[in-house]
């Protein structure tokens, strides 16, 4: 589809420090591409992941949300995976409630050693997110960049 | 607004090959609030810092971002940098353009086109940011041992001589571990109590080491230098300041009939007990769950017999409070129960029997006073077969999926002990494979089979069926590809090793980690490898993974040697990346404290102005700034907003966000 190609995604991905970050370093220290459409931000854990975060991001115009953090059972705080993931499954079902579908967001347990995986994930998120086309549900027209 | 600094880095052309850098710099100097915005070839060198430190002064500036390789790498370095140039520490932030950007992308415009957005980011992030100061807390000087096997004794005992006070707090009535068990130890064969037991004495009679034996951690509260630790001292009935240790008690006791757990069950003991000779402490016990004063008040031949006065029946257990600085774990291990391997028929013959209890069989303390003899008949066996690899290296619930490293090395040396005291033994072993990494260990295995004669055969054993005395063994021969039927009069199982059962709880109580097999897991496998993740936490010894005696007594020393490193210090730095309440907001609803993994927070009550001159008590959160370790999980909890967490604040990772998606 001709809209397709030119639509270009914005993605923000949060990362947890002790895990995630550093597995999306070691992709690049492995020089694993993904597309550059993935703009990283660095949290202490997931568990910092305030819900608001994602709700100012589908509002600024991000077309997708990724959380990514220690296995479960590895999380630095030992368990902040498990309140990240619990908030993550409410959040994500009302934002499904709003229209914003089940695929836009997601979580996913990358570890320090998994930068193969980190890759992967992005790469088949950011692929998923193309199919979606661009997110206008929660959008706010007075944030449009244009 | 601050007055912000951008340095770009090349990183020779890591960056620069990918990432147009002159570019990102120019873009970026148009931000608000950006003063200065240049690029230079190594931002991490000598000169590059010095040239950050430069700009600080020359045009003021109060925040600084630097677009380089990952925060993990550098961000330490260039704090310290602009903390030398008067600034802040916390006032830098970097965009790490070169993991996240200039290494995963080909394309020159694409990637030029991120970095400019990451460094937008971490500017945006940079203007809220707020100086911090990390405060101190102060060391406790004394360290706790969990576990007195051979792990724990030197680790204490390195401890101890670095003039640091210990304690050792273990579970059973002595110290020493599953090494006062064995009776000969791989490769060099010299007798285990003879290089335990002089150790034991040494940990005894240092002035710094006191040992809790018969106890156990009950409760671990505070952080890295300030651990406040609860030990339960169990009841054992005897006052252990006024037991001799003679040992009259123990011939006395008329209740006979008690497996004596010291000998796997492999022959009894009294109700009150030393459970072997040279035990540290030596002071008897009490097995509450046979002695006959205890359970219905009748006997009290113990007291009567004891001229030191030490049997008090009326003993409690006892709880002491104890400060530390760090805390070791050296739980160790323990060999599987074999109960599930029926086909082994371990709970059908008592000739059938673990390795564990071979050493005590051929332990010249042991039960059978070092000969060797069949459990059932106290005949001696002319054909034993060994099995390796029972329960290890599995892919059934039943047993472990790792390899216990230790069967190999210990079932040679059972192999060459039978042949070298009977010549006249045949002796089978069967392997998947034989594993003898280590210094000597190779050679040690090979000898077994050319000196000793004895039969390694690659396969493994379907069944053993106990009939008329014998137990025949039905195994595979994969390498003579042949099924061998053998006639033995003992069978051997190697069991995997897993840890001890207590190391669960007690790694919840520590909020120490541990992996999918409960062995604690290492702050990283390869460079820390003796550090839980948890600060202050240490590792030693088999409870971290199979370990032989040479590699745990290594792992204790390097253990003892971090601790060493941490009581030295007065105090310690803490991160000032904390969670900190706005109290006006705050409602003491007690959300924040029950997510809290670090028990940081509390509350207080606190007077607020009220309208009309009024005086509100209201309860609002406090958080403990060297206890929180910053995860953030409270910030989300908070239902009020109150909550924030320094550094990580609700605005600078909006700000973020908005960059990103602007
Ligand atoms: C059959 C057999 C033969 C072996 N032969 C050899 C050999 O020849 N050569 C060799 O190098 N190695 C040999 N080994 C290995 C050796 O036994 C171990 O390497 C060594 O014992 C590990 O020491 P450790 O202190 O880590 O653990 P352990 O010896 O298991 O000591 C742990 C101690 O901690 C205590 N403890 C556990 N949990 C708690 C708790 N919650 N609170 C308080 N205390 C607790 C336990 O009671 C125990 O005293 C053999 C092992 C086996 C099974
Ligand atoms: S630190 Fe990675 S999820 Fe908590």
């Amino acid at each position: 589809m001709p809209v397709n190609e030119e639509f270009k995604p914005t993605i923000v991905a949060f990362c947890c420090n002790w895990c995630s970050y550093a597995g999306a370093d070691l992709s690049g220290t492995n020089r694993l591409q993904y597309p550059a459409n993935v703009k990283i931000i660095r949290i202490p854990c997931s568990c910092r992941l305030n819900p608001m975060f994602v709700l100012r991001a589908f509002q600024r115009g991000a077309d997708g949300v990724i959380l990514c953090g220690c296995h479960p059972g590895d999380c630095h705080y030992t368990t902040g995976n498990y309140y990240a993931r619990r908030r993550m499954t409410l959040l994500f079902s009302m934002l499904d409630f709003l229209g914003i579908e089940r695929e836009r967001t997601r979580v996913e347990w990358v570890s320090a050693a998994e930068g193969a995986k980190f890759a992967a994930t992005m790469n088949d998120f950011s692929a998923t997110i193309h199919k979606l086309g661009p997110n206008r549900r929660l959008e706010d027209l007075r944030c449009r960049k244009d | 607004m601050q007055r912000v600094g951008v340095f770009v880095c090349w990183c020779g052309s890591n960056i620069a090959a990918t990432v147009d850098v002159e570019k990102v710099a120019e873009v970026l100097a148009k931000e608000p609030g950006v003063v200065f915005s240049t690029n230079y070839q190594y931002m991490c060198s000598q000169a590059g810092q010095e040239m950050i430190q430069e700009s600080i002064a020359k045009y003021n500036l109060t925040g600084v971002v630097i677009c380089s390789c990952s925060p993990r790498m550098h961000e330490n370095t260039f704090r310290k940098t602009c903390e030398k140039a008067g600034l802040n520490p916390y006032m830098v932030e970097i965009a790490n353009i070169r993991e996240q950007c200039s290494w995963i992308h080909k394309d020159k415009e694409t990637a030029t086109e991120k970095a400019v957005i990451l460094g937008r980011a971490a500017i945006a992030k940079v203007h809220l940011n707020a100086p911090l100061t990390s405060g101190t807390s102060p060391v406790k000087k004394r360290a706790l041992v969990i576990g007195g096997g051979i792990a724990g004794i030197q680790t204490a005992l390195d401890i101890a001589d670095a003039g640091f006070d210990v304690d050792i707090v273990e579970k059973e009535p002595t110290i020493g571990g599953k090494m006062t068990q064995i009776d000969k130890t791989f490769p060099t064969l010299d007798c285990a109590a003879c290089i335990l037991t002089p150790k034991m004495v040494d940990a005894a009679q240092n002035e710094k080491i006191h040992i809790y034996s018969y106890s156990e951690v009950s409760s671990v509260k505070g952080f890295v230098g300030n651990f406040k630790v609860t030990i339960k001292k169990k009841a054992r009935y005897v006052d252990e300041t006024k037991c001799t240790g003679c040992g009259l008690c123990t011939e006395k006791c008329p209740q006979k009939k008690v497996p004596n757990a010291f000998n796997l069950g492999l022959d009894n003991r009294r109700a009150i007990y030393i459970p072997f000779a040279q035990a540290v402490p030596k002071v008897a016990t009490i097995d509450a769950d046979y002695c006959t004063m205890l359970k219905s008040g009748k006997c009290g031949v113990c007291s009567k017999v004891c001229t030191a006065g030490a049997i008090d029946y009326t003993q409690k257990d006892a709880f002491i409070e104890q400060e530390y600085g760090a805390i070791v774990v050296a739980t160790g291990f323990n060999p599987i129960k074999l109960d599930q391997y029926d086909e082994f028929a371990y709970s059908q013959s008592p000739d059938v029997v673990t390795s564990l209890e071979f050493e005590r069989l051929m332990n010249a303390a042991g039960p059978t006073g070092g000969t060797l003899l069949r459990p059932s008949d106290g005949q001696h066996p002319h054909t034993i077969v060994f099995v390796q690899c029972v329960g290890s290296r599995c892919d059934d619930s039943k047993g472990k999926p790792y390899c216990s490293k230790i069967c190999c090395m210990y079932t040679a040396k059972h192999a060459m002990l039978c042949r070298e005291k009977y010549p006249d033994t045949d002796v089978y072993v069967f392997y998947i494979d034989v594993r003898t990494p280590g210094k000597n260990f190779d050679e040690f295995y090979r000898r077994a089979v050319e000196e000793y004669g004895v039969h390694y055969v690659k396969g493994m054993v379907g069944k053993v069926v106990p009939e008329n005395g014998k137990l025949k063994v039905q195994a595979s021969d994969l390498i003579g590809n042949q099924q061998l039927h053998i006639d033995a009069d003992m069978v051997v199982l190697a069991a995997a090793i897993e840890p001890d059962k207590s190391a669960r709880p007690l790694a919840t109580m520590l909020t120490a980690s541990m992996d999918t097999n409960d062995f604690f897991t290492e702050a990283h496998p390869k460079l820390r490898p003796v550090e839980s993740p948890t600060a202050g936490i240490f590792l030693s010894g088999a409870c971290q993974g199979p370990k032989d005696i040479p590699e745990t007594v290594a792992q204790a020393s390097a253990a003892a040697a971090k601790v060493i490193g941490l009581l030295n210090k007065d105090h310690l730095v803490c991160n000032p990346c904390t969670a900190q309440p706005d109290e006006l907001m705050c409602n003491g609803c007690s959300s924040c404290e029950k997510v809290c993994p670090y028990g940081a927070i509390t509350y207080v009550d606190k007077e607020f102005r009220g309208p009309n001159r009024t005086t509100l008590l209201r309860r609002v959160a406090q958080v403990n700034p060297a206890v929180c370790q910053g995860c953030g999980a409270c910030t989300v909890a908070c239902p009020s907003g109150a909550m924030d967490l320094k550094g990580f604040s609700n605005k600078q990772i909006m700000a973020e966000v908005d960059a990103i998606c602007r």
